[in-house]
């Protein structure tokens, strides 16, 4: 058998694969958290629950109206970036005039709020979303057998993440939004509707939160919780990466899922600290992250 | 001439502090007005509570016949107003380029992307770099720029040549009497006097938080002792 430090090749590439699977959802999600904090200097505690409300949608439309994967896939995060533009506009833009702390308690409400609301509805255990037909099955790569639908996963996380950096930095909106992180005023005086573009923000922030939940439905069941449980690796993630980078965040969401993996095969025990091991580490050398601006 | 800007009792206020205590003033179309008055004494609030920046005003701003107190800030633009700040705003996240394509056209009398790239050769140039990698002169030809391409009625600038070398300034005293040819009315804040003196048409003179004071450029050498005495030249 094939050793690589000591551990069997195969072992060590199933793992790598699994971080990237991993670390697949670490990107999507700190992209929006990133995305948001960006422009809005708001820490959206409400991102695992947007998730979770992203799967669940997926299985309601199911459910009830019979509407396929691939159209949830569409659907689901459309659904939940109105409910965020919704919150942003009636709720969330009253809070900017205050310290940032009012809108990560305010998230952080919304977040309790909405996973209570589904835990009272549905009961706290996990129900089934099956794999569509057409990527069920698996392959077998040499070294593990991949079920296709993760591999689905990697590559539409990839593609999203590199979709949502080149409309922020190559589009005209994009440059909108980047102005206006460092001055949003003076794009204001300009005559943007910088209102308008916050709440286009938060409400894409939450689509692409709603997005990695449809993705994450068939792998992980769809609880009220699974949003929560991911979060705070998330955040982590957005520490790592510093806060408000788009490349950072995308970058280090994949670094950490491979590190966790990684630590899987050399270092079972520790592979759920590993992230926030990192993230310390990264919070005393360079306090604004391997990716911020001002470090 | 035609009143373009028409501004009448204007208080503003900084949270607590009371800053402007009823500016009056009128801006006729085509017309280059400078402000004089020494540090402090409410020149940049003047301009930023005209543009809708500060929100907390009392009193009257006109343009254009339109009533602008109730207009929301990025409605400013739109109704013809064009803003460069005091700290030149250039955006580091953004290229020479994309800083000068930002602000929306307003109006289609706005000069082409050749014809801004003629006026400002330097900017064509570095058109790929980062905006912040200009010279200061650089970063505040860029700020003037793209208020040019927005097609606005009138340009706000304020202290366009602070801390900039003589040729700069200079040269973007070509640039306005440039615009002037074209028409473009300008109100600036200035405190290089020699600049200011040989760009105006007319002076407003400025101190604590209203106009005490307005002459046309032809006056200027019997009201120097009076403007040495306020101004503290």
């Amino acid at each position: 058998m094939t050793m690589i430090f000591g551990i069997p090749i195969q072992a060590f590439l199933g793992q790598l694969l699994i971080g990237l699977i991993n670390g697949s959802f670490y990107a999507l999600l700190s992209l929006g958290l990133a995305v948001i904090f960006g422009l809005l200097r708001v820490i959206n505690f409400a991102h695992g629950a947007q998730y979770m409300l992203g799967a669940f949608v997926a299985l309601l439309l199911l459910q009830y109206f019979g509407i396929n994967y691939w159209l949830a896939l569409f659907l689901a995060p459309l659904i939940i970036g109105l409910l965020g533009a919704l919150i942003e506009r009636s709720m969330l833009s009253r809070l900017y005039k205050l310290d940032h702390l009012y809108g990560l308690l305010f998230t952080f409400g919304l977040a309790l709020t909405i996973e209570g609301t589904f835990r009272y509805l549905y009961g706290a255990a996990g129900q089934p979303y099956s794999v569509p037909t057409a990527l069920a099955g698996g392959t077998n790569l040499g070294f593990m057998f991949l079920p296709i639908y993760r591999g689905w996963v990697v590559v539409i996380s990839l593609i999203a993440c590199i979709g949502t950096w080149l409309l922020i930095e190559k589009t005209k909106l994009g440059s909108y939004l980047r102005a206006a992180t460092e001055n949003a005023v003076l794009v204001q005086a300009f005559g943007v509707n910088v209102p308008l573009l916050l709440t286009f923000t938060y409400g894409f922030g939450a689509a692409l939160a709603a997005f990695a939940g449809v993705l994450a439905a068939p792998i992980y069941q769809v609880s009220p919780l699974m949003g929560s449980n991911l979060i705070i690796v998330v955040f982590a993630v957005v520490v790592v990466g510093g806060m408000g980078s788009i490349m950072g965040a995308i970058i280090t969401g994949y670094m950490l899922g491979i590190a966790e993996g990684l630590t899987k095969v050399f270092y079972p025990e520790a592979s759920n600290i590993v992230i926030f091991v990192i993230m310390a580490i990264v919070l005393l050398i360079r306090p604004a992250g391997l990716f911020g601006r001002d470090a | 001439m035609k009143t373009l800007l028409q501004v009448a009792g204007l208080n503003a206020w900084y949270g607590e502090s009371h800053v402007l205590h009823g500016v009056d003033m009128t801006v006729g179309e085509g017309e280059m007005i400078t402000i004089l008055g020494r540090n402090g004494v409410g020149k940049t609030t003047t301009l930023r509570t005209i543009m809708g920046i500060l929100r907390e005003r009392k009193g009257q701003i006109i343009f254009d016949g339109k009533d602008m107190m109730d207009v929301p800030l990025h409605r400013t633009a739109h109704a013809g107003i064009g803003f460069v700040p005091e700290e030149r705003g250039i955006f580091a996240t953004l290229t020479v380029e994309e800083n000068l394509m930002l602000p929306p056209v307003v109006a289609g009398n706005g000069m082409s992307l050749e014809e801004i790239y003629d006026l400002f050769p330097n900017l064509q140039e570095r058109r790929h770099s980062p905006g912040t990698k200009l010279s200061g002169g650089e970063q505040q030809m860029l700020a003037i720029a793209r208020i040019l391409r927005t097609g606005v009625r009138l340009l706000i600038l304020d202290e366009p040549t602070e801390g900039l070398a003589p040729v700069i300034v200079q040269r973007i005293g070509e640039v306005l009497r440039k615009l002037k040819d074209r028409g473009m009315t300008v109100l600036l804040v200035e405190q290089n006097f020699r600049f200011a003196s040989r760009v105006a048409d007319r002076f407003y003179l400025m101190d604590h938080g209203q106009m005490v004071a307005d002459f046309p450029v032809r006056e200027l050498p019997e009201r120097m002792d009076m403007l040495h005495s306020v101004l503290g030249v």
